[in-house]
């Protein structure tokens, strides 16, 4: 166990280590901050104190050691645009992000395993039909369409439901959120919905093709010559087998919602962090967008970490010492 | 003396696409109380559906369709589904073949059979796992306290087998049906587990359904022979009886193929051609087209001859000593 923590770190450092060469090349190559930074009537001694200023004028591998030096101090710069250190700038916004993302895992593992359950179980009957058929429209239709649609239903024709903004919050031990909060629960609810509804398919094919594999198994057979009821046959000799799979692929999706949440932010005008990335790639505001992919890429290696932990929980042939 | 098994022609059909596969076709048998009954044939003869039709484990498509399994005078295929659970595991238990597959790989050992008795039982967990131990202990797995917390990939092959039986055993079943319990094992544990569950039979008046496509086994094993052939029990008697007079060519067939049976020197006589396809068997005897007596009046169906312990399905059987 501790010569996997200790192997895992020194791979996380090397993830973050090329992710920041890898993004600071890219920004780069894009185009000069210092043109969208600038009014354009400004004189050539304030273009060229800003630059200076900004340490742009230097050469690049001398501003990514700059960088790297401060980052190992703690200081991953300071946001060009805004003048303020960037990752204050991200862990303001971060919680928004994360109460959304977590919302929307909440219902997609909340709806999506019992549906997926009831369908890998009755297989072929009408209502398999109906959950698969709707898991087929949660996959394809684009997540943009199905949030205006959310929008102009509940907001629009029914008005039941805000279409914009995060809403008030509440403090709990505290924590802010607007889940403690009426108002904030009604904000929270589309955006969760829309951001949820594609991983909700995903769980539950998942979920039903894992009940389809594990039903015809020998060992469940034998559970049954053993004479257990039918729920305990279900839900755990079949459901421990099947939350190997999912417990992989909602980890994998945990981190890819974080960071793509972008399109559902957009439309709800939900203040998390996926808004605040874009305003920053079209400013080139590098110093935001070097932290913000490394706090991902950090919040991904730990999500990973936890599904490793998990996995050696659930399933007891593997031992995290011989993971690799 | 009733027997623990009777069963009236059973029969057990799978719905498939291309049309009705009779996997077991009017099938009689009974199994006395403290009796070892061998169950024997090719793959596909329909030996193991015997099997999981007697618990009620046969999986759609496939569906008894007719017939009576009288389990101590109550037929099992009236009982209702929550009558039928509080009997498998508990009166009836079943050993599979596969041991590798048969445990659950997520669940400890100790949880596996803990759940068993608790299925039927009602008693204390400690308690549960107390009985769960002693079976351990009873099939020869060493510090069975240990092993409770042991999960199913840290034990070999043979020590699963002996953890599915010890699972069989757990209630002192009237009935165990074993599956090929051996086949998947090497030739020496094989013999152990052979040796072992004859001893716990005897020891716990328990009877005993061998299904088996070895007939070494078999004859180590059973005080009775009943051989299968495409869904039908074509020869059945006391063991000695059927293996050095068998009546059935078929049954004979199968010990001139058995190399141990053959004496040093002989050539092995393979039974020519396969197995005919469930869904398109020859009518009248299924066997006719394998078989060097057939004539014509196989084309109808044979009934079933019984004389003295013997009873087999053939027009034309061996009468003297064969093979």
């Amino acid at each position: 166990m501790t010569v996997f923590v200790i192997r895992r770190f020194l791979q996380s450092i090397a993830v973050l280590c090329v992710t920041a060469i890898i993004v600071f090349i890219g920004i780069y190559a894009i185009g000069d901050p210092a043109e969208m930074l600038i009014a354009p009537d400004a004189s050539q001694a304030e273009r060229a104190q800003v630059v200076a200023s900004l340490g742009l004028d230097k050469p690049l591998w001398e501003q990514f050691f700059t960088f790297a030096w401060n980052a190992l101090h703690g200081d991953l710069g300071r946001s060009f645009v805004f003048n303020r250190p960037s990752i204050s700038l991200i862990f303001e916004r971060l919680p928004a992000t994360l109460e959304l993302t977590l919302v929307g895992l909440f219902i997609a593992i909340i709806i999506g395993i019992p549906l997926g359950l009831l369908s890998g179980l009755k297989p072929n009957t009408a209502t398999d039909e109906v959950i698969m058929t709707g898991s087929i429209f949660g996959f394809s239709l684009p997540s943009f369409w199905q949030g205006m649609m959310l929008i102009m239903i509940f907001s629009v024709w029914l008005g039941w439901l805000p279409s914009t903004g995060r809403g008030q919050m509440g403090e709990f031990l505290g924590i802010h959120s607007s889940l403690f909060t009426l108002d904030g629960l009604k904000h929270l609810i589309l955006p969760a919905i829309n951001l949820s509804l594609f991983k909700l398919s995903l769980v539950i094919r998942l979920t039903r093709t894992g009940v389809r594999e594990t039903l015809p198994l020998d060992f469940v057979k034998f559970a049954r010559a053993k004479g257990l009821s039918e729920n305990r046959i279900v839900f755990v000799h079949v459901f421990k087998n099947i939350l190997i799979p999912l417990i992989t692929v909602i980890g994998l999706e945990l981190g890819s919602m974080l960071a793509f949440a972008v399109v559902t932010e957009t439309i709800f005008a939900w203040p998390g962090i996926g808004k605040l990335l874009i305003d920053s790639i079209m400013r080139l505001d590098r110093p935001v967008v070097v932290a913000y992919l490394l706090v991902i890429v950090s919040l991904f290696i730990f999500i990973n970490f936890v599904v490793d932990v998990l996995y050696s929980l659930v399933d007891p042939r593997v031992r995290l010492g011989d993971a690799s | 003396m009733t027997p623990v098994l009777d069963v009236k022609n059973l029969s057990t059909h799978f719905m498939t696409r291309r049309g009705v596969l009779k996997a077991v076709d009017d099938v009689s048998f009974t199994v006395g109380q403290r009796e070892i009954v061998g169950l024997v044939g090719e793959s596909g003869s329909g030996k193991s559906i015997t099997g999981f039709s007697i618990l009620g484990l046969v999986d759609p498509p496939g569906r008894v369709v007719s017939g009576q399994i009288l389990f101590n005078g109550e037929d099992l295929l009236k009982m209702p589904p929550t009558a039928m659970r509080t009997i498998r595991g508990k009166r009836i238990a079943m050993i599979f073949q596969d041991p590798m597959m048969t445990l659950n790989p997520v669940l400890s050992v100790g949880t596996q059979m803990v759940e068993t008795v608790l299925a039927h039982d009602k008693v204390s967990r400690a308690e549960a796992r107390q009985r769960s131990r002693d079976a351990l202990g009873l099939v020869g797995i060493p510090s069975p306290e240990e092993r409770l917390d042991s999960y199913p990939h840290q034990f070999s092959g043979g020590m699963r087998q002996r953890v599915a039986i010890a699972i069989a055993l757990l209630h002192r079943p009237d009935l165990i049906i074993a599956d090929e319990p051996t086949t998947a094992l090497d030739v020496t544990i094989q013999s152990q587990i052979l040796f072992e569950i004859k001893r716990l039979a005897g020891e716990f008046g328990m009877a005993l359904i061998w299904i088996s496509h070895d007939l070494g086994v078999v004859a180590a094993l059973a005080d009775r022979i009943m051989v299968m052939y495409a869904g039908k029990i074509v020869e059945a008697g006391q063991v000695d009886g059927v293996l050095t007079e068998p009546r059935h060519p078929y049954t004979s067939g199968l010990l001139s193929a058995v190399p141990a049976a053959v004496p040093r020197g002989e050539p092995l006589r393979p039974i020519p051609g396969f197995a005919p396809s469930p869904l398109s068997r020859p009518s009248g005897c299924a066997f006719r087209d394998r078989c060097a007596r057939a004539t014509e009046i196989c084309a109808t169906e044979p009934m079933l001859e019984i004389a003295a312990d013997r009873e087999f399905r053939c027009f034309h059987p061996h009468l003297g000593r064969a093979a």
